[in-house]
């Protein structure tokens, strides 16, 4: 008789998840707000499935967009064909074709593309996904060319009275399954194959002396991220009711890149982050502003040099502060540090608010920010911007010093008390 | 964008307590196009055009308190994120939409708002397509709700090859195009086109390139020259247009380009002065054209206009406004469902000639011109180059005048009507 | 005849300015392990710069200038950026790269605007160098050759003959033992990644104008670059070379034959055959043409 403590903790934060998925729409009301959501549950998908790769497989891939846009292209064929009267296939269950399709296709290609490792994976990955690309605008038959495929998601019998035209229906639905496949993928990872895969990634000599075959392994690995990839596809089709060449393209591939690292790529987690924040960037502040591209690049850089464990490392590296109970001690330093970097953000944004508006031929250059207008060509604002940048960063850089200490500190009491 | 919203909100706040008091009303028309990314330019350009077209129109008061007002969505040249902005806009309540790049995002958004007027009766939205010229809108892919005001590609060929039956010193062809649904369109209408009014002309060679992936056309050119073609018929643009013709004159080939979007922005910048005397374009305006009865409104915008965008390039966007503002008066209503009525089979006098919008299919037949680039007048060309484009040193010049019936085609279109 | 001369020619012309593009790329990867995924941005900074020199002092200053600037910028990139990146691994650094190619376009959006700039060949330069039969061969295109056969030789020259290409084939491969013998490590790797942007900026300025200069011509150029190094061998610069060769004449030829499958000519997928290509090559010689280094 096997005896497992109950892991409540576990137990906890996945019927939290569960409450936040069927409760967001009641606090985010309105048209756009939804749509947001949907695509975030769509994002959160494929960030997890592209982190089967990165973050636990250790396989850098610049093409992952293949396996999920291929699968799309499949789920809108099929739509298509149920639309007029082929067959039927329950609409909640289309996910589930695009799953396999992209599953087919990872087989397909994982077989050329695992058979090497690292850095020449990464390139072979971005030479298939150009391939496909290219290949999409080629065979207009299949991939419907520039304009891509559009389908209409109303089709035959509601599903249970559920016809799935309102967005709301559609939100649920992508929140389920994204419910359903992030249990999946945290169960893969809890298995032979994925802690194997975590071996491959750390040190592939060594596995193969255990006796895997790390190309095996790998392709394994692709196989099924190719089908989460899949689905998530085919919930974008289902959303957007259209497939078309950006689905496969090297910036779809290239975004989920920077999804996942944003958020985190060494924890399960961190994807889900990643690409909250980066729905949000894409998306909402692209609304508000020009440059959303300039603030996307510079916050990933920066992640890549401070924080190359991602927003979820920032996160996890309080618990033990905090399990210490010495976390309070960080609460000034932190606010301080925050205060100034919110300093050198209003600095920052300013001036780049300012070059994009000059650099916007025939927009005027009289630009309001919290009300105060002022004009981009005088002096005046550039000057003041630039001073407030420059107080915050140096106001940050002694903070920040400030805050090394004090966690320097903190961790090294903890490590003695280890002892 | 920050100080557009905040215009805009206190607008519709504005708006919002005059109306209490004089029941004025403002029609918000929403333009997605792209303002970002590579192609940010091509849709600042529209943007303001159509600013200073709505500008005028309000300023004139023909709409009596009616007040027009153009706002800008960026679709990033992605048909999905098109879709995005579509709901924005349906969120905002905006009613009407316009948009003419690409003709993909128009596909995308065609569909989109026929299944949103299918679901939602009583708010239905009107699309004004203003460039995007793929023929299957106003043919198969036809609907109540969208009105083309661009001549389609196969009107467009339909002109092109009219004016080549004059053209004798023409013998040999060969067809270039891009490999996606335009180019293969171009390329298909020109085959049959070609074939049906100068069946003497030979067609020497029809190649297809992927899309805005060439860099070195010298092996197209070379086998251009190879095919003995002495003139060159395609749908190119961007980039895949201006570096065809830097190519072609590096190799010394002497053919006639016959395009559709040589003049488009950025490309007689590139092709400099290789496309003197060369380069035709089909198009329904330029700035040098006889009996300008538009040459002080194209003045006039040049004087506002912005730094990046100084020419005024899309007539039929002041003949779109033009026409929307009388059959808003028409209709005497901005509900889309009477003001589509009263636009559909108008006839309105275009500054270069009456102008229809066809009722069966909601295409606009307009006159269409034939014209060569040449080396501006300041520059040693002809006295009537007066004005260039975009600062290039080329200008533009009637070669040939395509009445408005020349151009029309028939339609396969099968329109619902509500 | 004449044709096949063309052809040939262009194809070779094509092929020694990807070459240009690679090298640069090459030499980085070979050196210090990381594929600068920005290396076309450095090219498209090259275009622009000289387009900018060019416009004040002419062509020649620029050809010079443009890509001494663009060194000193992969070198203020590699001070302060790469490095610390480096103790974070490759695929950190790789990402760094990736990232900063975004920035770099948005900075190109930003000082020149959208659309091509007018960067024009200079008129010494342009013209007809030599009748073939039929067609011209312009100088423009010879002048490529030139400076792409001048650019392979100098580099062999200084990484064999120079003390510090000694130091820097050294640092290739035992870089503590050359640190442990006083030379300075890191400088070298400064150095050597400026000199890998120097030299696609002096890519940049030589195609800039025989192409058209506008900012999407990095991600134009990005992904054949990859597969040109993938093909040639990780790490080997003759590889790099025939590699670039072979993929601009496969390139120029598949466009002029007219052969077809299936409907589809091979003139409509000239662009595509090179990842084709990279893909065969990596099922059945996966260590490239001459690769010395595993990825």
């Amino acid at each position: 008789m096997k005896y497992a403590p109950l892991n409540l903790g576990r137990w906890i934060l996945w019927s939290a998840t569960a409450l936040l998925f069927l409760a967001a729409p009641q606090v985010f009301k309105g048209g756009f707000a939804l749509t947001m959501l949907t695509q975030m549950g769509t994002l959160i998908l494929f960030a997890l499935s592209y982190n089967m790769l990165l973050g636990q497989g250790g396989m850098l891939s610049f093409g992952h967009a293949v396996y999920s846009g291929l699968g799309a292209y499949v789920t809108v064929h099929v739509l298509n064909l149920m639309g007029k009267g082929a067959f039927y296939v329950p609409v909640p269950l289309l996910p589930l074709v695009g799953g396999l399709a992209g599953l087919f296709f990872g087989v397909l290609f994982g077989y050329v593309t695992t058979k090497r490792a690292g850095t020449t994976f990464a390139l072979i990955s971005l030479g298939v996904g150009e391939m496909v690309f290219a290949c999409v605008l080629m065979f207009p038959g299949f991939f419907g060319g520039e304009a891509g495929i559009s389908t209409n998601r109303v089709v035959g019998k509601p599903f249970l009275g559920v016809s799935f035209g309102p967005a709301i229906q559609v939100y649920y639905l992508v929140a389920v399954w994204c419910f359903l496949g992030m249990a999946a993928m945290f169960a893969l990872t809890q298995t032979p194959l994925g802690r194997m895969a975590n071996a491959v990634r750390d040190n592939p000599e060594r596995a193969e002396f255990v006796g895997y075959n790390t190309q095996h392994v790998r392709f394994l690995q692709l196989v099924l991220s190719s089908f989460f990839a899949g689905v998530s596809g085919a919930l974008s089709c289902l959303n957007f009711e259209i497939v078309s060449a950006e689905n496969v393209s090297a910036i779809r591939s290239g975004g989920v890149l920077l999804a996942t690292f944003i958020g985190g790529v060494p924890f399960f987690f961190g994807p889900i982050l990643g690409a909250i924040v980066f729905v949000f960037f894409i998306v909402a502040l692209s609304g508000f502003t020009k440059a959303w591209l300039l603030y996307l690049g510079l916050f990933f850089v920066l992640m890549v040099v401070y924080a190359p464990g991602g927003m979820a490392s920032l996160i996890l590296m309080q618990f033990p502060v905090m399990r210490a109970g010495r976390w309070r001690e960080l609460l000034v330093p932190y606010a301080l540090a925050a205060l100034a970097a919110l300093v050198a953000l209003a600095g920052l944004i300013g001036l780049v608010e300012m070059v994009y508006r000059l650099s916007e031929q025939g927009a005027s250059t009289v630009l309001t920010l919290l009300g105060i207008s002022f004009d981009a060509r005088s002096a005046p604002p550039w000057l003041a911007f630039a001073a407030v940048l420059g107080a915050g960063l140096a106001a940050l850089r002694s903070a920040a010093r400030r805050v090394g200490e004090r966690w320097g500190a903190i961790q090294l009491e903890l490590q003695a008390k280890a002892q | 964008m920050i100080q557009r919203m905040i215009g805009a909100a206190a607008f519709a706040a504005a708006a919002a307590v005059v109306s209490v008091a004089a029941q004025a009303q403002t029609v918000k028309v929403a333009y997605i196009d792209p303002l970002s990314g590579p192609f940010a330019n091509v849709g600042e350009q529209g943007l303001a055009e159509f600013r200073f077209a709505v500008e005028r129109i309000n300023k004139s008061g023909r709409l009596g308190k009616v007040k027009l007002e153009v706002i800008g969505f960026d679709n990033k040249v992605s048909p999905q994120e098109a879709l995005n902005q579509l709901k924005r806009v349906i969120d905002q309540d905006i009613r009407y939409i316009t948009q003419g790049n690409s003709s993909a995002v128009a596909g995308a958004l065609l569909e989109a708002v026929n299944r949103h007027n299918e679901r939602n009766p009583g708010k239905e939205i009107l699309y004004l397509n203003y460039a995007a010229v793929d023929p299957a809108y106003t043919n198969d892919k036809c609907s109540f709700w969208h009105f083309r005001f661009d001549a389609n590609a196969d009107m467009k060929m339909e002109s092109l090859t009219t004016w080549m039956t004059g053209q004798k010193n023409i013998k040999k062809v060969y067809l270039l195009n891009q490999d996606y649904s335009f180019g293969h369109a171009v390329k298909k209408a020109a085959r049959e086109m070609v074939n049906r009014k100068r069946p003497d002309i030979q067609i020497v060679g029809d190649d297809l390139h992927p899309l805005g992936k060439v860099t070195d056309f010298a092996p197209y050119v070379a086998k251009i020259k190879a095919s003995g073609a002495d003139s060159v018929i395609t749908g190119n643009w961007g980039n895949d247009m201006s570096l065809l013709v830097k190519a072609g004159r590096d190799a010394g080939l002497d053919v006639t380009w016959l395009t559709y979007y040589a003049g488009g922005l950025g490309t007689p910048t590139a092709m400099g002065d290789a496309a003197a005397g060369k380069v035709k374009i089909i198009a329904e305006y330029h700035s040098n054209v006889e009996n300008n009865k538009a040459a002080k409104w194209d003045a006039d915008y040049r004087k506002q206009a912005p730094k990046g965008n100084p020419d005024f390039y899309f007539l039929r966007g002041k003949i779109m406004w033009d026409m929307f503002a009388t059959a808003i008066v028409q209709a005497k209503s901005v509900e889309t469902k009477a003001v589509a009525l009263a636009l559909e089979g108008m006839r309105h006098e275009g500054e270069l000639g009456e102008v229809e919008m066809r009722k069966s299919d909601h295409q606009l037949i307009q006159p269409l011109y034939m014209l060569t680039l040449v080396k501006s007048a300041a520059r040693g060309g002809p006295k009537h180059a007066k004005i260039d484009m975009e600062g290039s040193g080329l200008a533009p010049i009637t070669e040939a005048r395509l009445e408005a019936y020349t151009s029309a085609q028939p339609t396969s279109c099968q329109m619902k009507r509500p | 005849m004449e044709f096949f001369l063309v052809q040939s020619l262009n194809g070779i012309s094509y092929g020694l300015l990807l070459f240009m593009l690679s090298s640069g790329l090459t030499l980085v990867f070979s050196l210090m392990g990381v594929l600068n995924f920005a290396h076309a941005s450095f090219y498209m900074l090259g275009a622009y710069l000289a387009f900018q020199v060019s416009t004040r002092v002419g062509f020649w200053p620029a050809l010079v200038l443009a890509p001494v600037l663009v060194g000193a910028i992969g070198m203020l990139v590699e001070r302060w950026g790469l490095r610390q990146v480096h103790r974070h691994g490759h695929v950190a650094e790789l990402l760094f790269t990736f990232g900063l190619a975004y920035l770099i376009e948005e900075a190109v959006h930003l000082i020149w605007g959208r659309s091509a700039v007018d960067y024009r060949v200079p008129a010494e330069l342009d013209g007809p160098l030599f009748q073939i039969i039929g067609s011209q061969y312009p100088i423009y295109r010879g002048f490529m050759m030139l400076v792409s056969v001048a650019m392979l030789v100098s580099i062999w020259l200084a990484l064999t003959r120079t003390r510090i290409g000694l130091v820097i084939q050294a640092a290739l491969s035992h870089p503590q033992t050359v640190e442990a013998l006083g030379h300075n490590v890191p400088r070298v790797f400064m150095l050597v990644f400026g000199g890998g942007a120097a030299l696609a900026g002096l890519a940049g300025v030589i195609g800039g104008n025989a192409f058209v200069t506008e900012p999407g011509m990095a991600a134009a150029v990005g992904p054949i670059i990859f597969v040109i190094v993938v093909v040639g061998g990780m790490g080997s610069l003759a590889g790099a070379f025939i590699a670039s060769l072979l993929i601009g004449c496969m390139q120029t030829f598949a466009v002029s034959l007219d052969w077809s499958l299936a409907g589809i000519s091979i003139a409509q997928v000239a662009p595509v055959l090179p990842y084709l290509l990279m893909v065969l090559l990596l099922i059945f010689r996966p260590k490239g043409l001459m690769g010395t280094r595993e990825g």
